[in-house]
């Protein structure tokens, strides 16, 4: 058992920010996260023996790097590649380690999870050779690997250019870049975006990269279906209104093995939903997400929630946040005068509101489409791990399934491995369909494990005459 | 104002249900509260094991009734709850266990539940995933599992189709005497019945409060785990001499680990936290039973709240001085014998004489006016730790 002033899960900008931040306010810190390095999902850093060419760096590849010095010049305690399953008291980590189990106390701790991605089914979406966006970013970035020969990238947001440009630096083909949004919605959009110069230059350049590389752009269209057997042959798409319904137009075919798809991010907040902090719905957020302070501070004493994990906004809202979060945590320790607090605080919360305006318009573009999940067919799988259709959730309802964990309860939709991530959004968007509200359909309760984790790591070494059991029951 | 019903229900689990369902069939004109949707609380989110060898054996007669009545649930209840019958062991890895074991299978024997003694090369040709260093099993033919989630879903049905006024998501907050029955309080106003039934589980000690009872009620936090789907590693019910273990593989392949370990919670709270020593500990329990375990993933544990009475046998009876006012509750392996005993309160709601003896509350009362039976005292351990199925 090791103990510490502020634990913090999640080592991404939010994460690393707000260890740093309390750590140089004289916390002694511990920063956990499943990769082997810090830089969270943006920042990911490949694995040791695997270099990338330093043509192919960008500036990303630098700011993964400045963070992971930051992290190792400082007196953060670095535990990396710990699965953090248990989270307990007020606070006591449980995470599975190179060590076997091992256990964390502070009583503070930040939250710094990261998003998920919104996956909106259609016909074929379980079919071998289709990915989310985030996983073809984790596959290039990580491994250095293109998702296929040739493929179909697809879905809404930043990611799907960054994906693509990616994929076309590595090497592969893109087919097709398949956009929700229309060329009117980036207009509109980007005199915002105008307020973070150098992501809309990088934006720029994969655009210009895309272009150079002959890539078709099909605005307002969405995938309507994928077919194949073993592996993705075809992906069709078809245009769109603003909404996400279909207009009716001409579809379109692509011989791909691969498609890379993702309708926007929801925050993964796990922890603040185990420890049964407030939340709210803030569909501009992604979806459900912790209350807060301007600090971070949740509804649970001692807890801070930061980053896509809270409310999703892009690197650099989650770095401030996660400062702002460091620094809130050394105040209530008791470690920071209140006018260094007020200084650094003030500073970075400013920072903070001039860094949403681009998030906000990013967002607009990665919004939920209800409609698209209204059009979801009867025997379109819904919940992949337990092999749920959407007529299956619809009877569910009708039987009187009123809220999202009886719905659950009902159908096992979101009982599986994932545990809920993948179908959890367009379960709970039809529920509301019928309950009036996501806030009546209400979030999955939180549970630990954080993450399945084998039982073999959990159990140890052990002789069963060492099992602490209880006292037998009277007969 | 509609005419009183003939009978109101407070508590949608296992045993409000099952009066409200047995009394609506007979014609009672039948009203029942759940604050929250039905059988989500202990009757949805225990482990579903249905077996003798974690059974009291007082309670032996009533969950071999109840056994019968879940293996036949499509017939009575009309849907599904996924009941499995298969076998059951106890297993003794320990000289201790042993001793434990023989007594306990032979006390439950005695009370009618029909379990062998048998050694570890008979229990693995039953179990063959059993790991090593069985020195001693209980098997009972009687046992087997349900689906413990799809209770609610089950009872829904069957209690609209029987015509049961259902009123789910409505609070009652209090209940009043009243001349020719029961005002039961909601948001919506008064409810009135010429019956009454307590049946709210771990918050029966508030319900008592209403009318005047003080009938303490213990609270249990049970902590369950499932992994993941895996392939066939366990195709029977499996247990511990102690009782601290229960284990089964469903047929779509995941694996429920319960046995009653302890986590954090209250009435107020729920099962609000678990204990990761005890979540441990339990499935070393079960991977040193069924060792094809290890390679399974954890998927989700959670808790759940039992209530117990101070001698851990039901609350099941008439309420002392309170004519047409009825508690039913807190059966110790409330899951596995809940629809019996509640059929027996039927019974006697009905005007029948119930085919078993019912567990009249007067014993519980903390009031020193009424005298506790030798039983009570008997089961009042202090360090006793509850059995779980």
């Amino acid at each position: 058992m090791t103990p510490a002033d502020l634990i913090v899960v999640g080592a991404g900008p939010a994460g690393a920010a707000a260890a740093l931040a309390a750590s140089e306010a004289g916390l002694q810190v511990v920063l956990l996260d499943e990769a082997f390095a810090p830089g969270g999902q943006i920042y990911r850093a490949p694995p040791q023996p695997l270099s990338v060419a330093p043509t192919a760096r960008g500036a990303d590849d630098a700011a993964g790097d400045a963070l992971r010095a930051a992290v190792a010049a400082s007196a953060v305690v670095w535990t990396g590649g710990a699965r953090v399953w248990s989270i307990s008291g007020a606070f006591r980590v449980d995470a599975v380690t190179a060590a076997g189990s091992e256990s964390f106390t502070a009583p503070r701790l930040v939250a710094a999870t990261g998003a998920h991605e919104r996956l909106v089914p259609f016909p074929g979406w379980t079919t071998p050779g289709v990915i989310g966006l985030a996983a073809a970013t984790i596959l290039l970035k990580s491994q250095g690997m293109v998702p296929g020969r040739r493929t179909v990238v697809a879905g809404c947001g930043p990611l799907l250019a960054a994906v693509a440009a990616k994929i076309v630096a590595g090497g592969g083909e893109v087919a097709a870049v398949v956009d929700l949004a229309g060329p009117g919605d980036w207009l509109k959009a980007l005199p915002r975006m105008a307020s973070r110069p150098d992501l809309l230059r990088q934006g720029l350049g994969w655009a210009l990269k895309l272009g150079a590389a002959r890539v078709p752009v099909l605005f307002r269209h969405m995938v309507t279906g994928v077919s194949g057997g073993e592996t993705c042959e075809t992906v069709t798409v078809a245009p769109v209104d603003a909404e996400g319904r279909l207009t009716g137009g001409r579809s379109r075919m692509f011989d791909v093995d691969a498609l890379a798809i993702g309708h926007g991010l929801v925050p993964g907040c796990e922890i603040p939903k185990l420890l049964r902090a407030a939340h709210r719905f803030a569909p501009e957020a992604g979806g459900w997400t912790p209350v807060r302070d301007a600090f971070g501070r949740c509804s649970v004493a001692g807890l801070y929630a930061v980053g896509d994990g809270a409310a999703v906004a892009g690197a650099e809202p989650a770095r401030l946040s996660g400062c702002l979060a460091g620094l809130a945590a050394a105040q209530d320790a008791g470690r920071l005068p209140a006018d260094v607090f007020a200084r650094e605080a003030g500073a970075a919360r400013a920072a903070l509101d001039k860094a949403l305006v681009f998030a906000g318009a990013i967002n607009r573009l990665m919004r939920a489409r209800p409609a698209m999940v209204e059009a979801i067919a009867a025997e379109t799988v819904i919940c992949r791990c337990e092999d749920v259709r959407r007529g299956e959730i619809e009877a569910a309802i009708a039987a009187g399934a009123r809220e999202i964990n009886q719905l659950k309860h009902f159908t096992r939709c979101g009982m599986g491995p994932c545990q809920g991530r993948m179908c959890g959004e367009t379960a709970a968007t039809l529920l509301a369909r019928h309950v009036g509200s996501r806030e009546a359909a209400g979030y999955w309760t939180g549970r630990p494990p954080l993450r399945p984790v084998p039982l073999a790591d959990l159990l140890g070494q052990f002789d069963y005459a060492d099992i602490p059991v209880p006292t037998p029951a009277p007969l | 104002m509609s005419a009183p019903s003939d009978l109101a229900i407070v508590g949608g689990g296992i045993h409000g249900a099952t009066v409200a369902l047995f009394c609506a069939r007979a014609g009672m004109k039948t009203v029942l509260f759940e604050r929250g949707s039905l059988c989500r609380e202990a009757s949805g989110v225990n482990a579903g094991t249905l077996t003798m060898q974690m059974t009291r054996v007082a309670l032996i007669p009533y969950a071999l009734q109840a056994h019968a009545m879940w293996a036949s649930a499509r017939e009575w209840l009309g849907h599904d709850v996924g009941v499995v019958v298969c076998d059951g062991l106890s297993l003794a890895f320990t000289p201790r266990e042993v001793e434990l074991l023989s007594f306990r299978a032979g006390k439950r024997r005695e009370a009618g539940a029909p379990i062998e003694l048998i050694s570890e090369a008979t229990a693995r040709a039953v179990e063959p995933g059993l790991g090593e260093g069985v020195l001693l099993a209980g098997h009972c033919k009687v046992d087997g599992y349900a689906n413990a989630y799809l209770t609610g879903q089950a009872y829904r049905a069957a209690l609209i189709e029987a015509g049961v006024d259902l009123r789910e998501e409505t609070p009652v907050s209090g209940v009043d005497r009243e001349e020719g029955g029961f005002a039961v309080q909601t948001a919506a106003g008064p409810v009135r019945a010429r019956r009454l039934v307590l049946a709210g589980g771990v918050w029966l000690e508030e319900m008592a409060a209403w009318l005047g009872i003080d009938l303490p009620i213990k609270v249990l936090v049970n902590q369950l785990a499932v992994t993941e789907r895996v392939a066939p590693v366990m195709r029977t019910v499996v247990g511990i001499a102690s009782g601290l273990l229960s284990l089964k593989q469903y047929p779509h392949g995941t694996v429920v680990i319960g046995g009653g370990w302890q986590g954090k919670g209250d009435r107020q709270r729920g099962g609000a936290e678990l204990v990761p020593e005890s979540l441990i500990g339990n499935m070393r329990l079960a991977c040193h039973a069924i060792p094809a375990l290890r390679d399974a993933r954890l998927a989700r544990a959670w808790a759940g709240l039992e209530a117990e009475t101070a001698d851990a046998l039901p609350a099941a009876g008439p309420i002392p001085g309170i004519p047409d006012a009825y508690v039913c509750g807190s059966v110790h392996s409330g899951y596995t014998s809940g629809p019996y005993i509640a059929r027996l309160l039927a019974q006697r709601i009905l005007g029948q004489e119930p085919t078993d003896p019912l567990f009249p509350i007067d014993r519980l009362l903390a009031s020193p006016a009424a005298s506790p039976s030798p039983s009570a005292d008997a089961g009042r351990a202090t360090d006793e730790q509850p059995q779980h199925v």
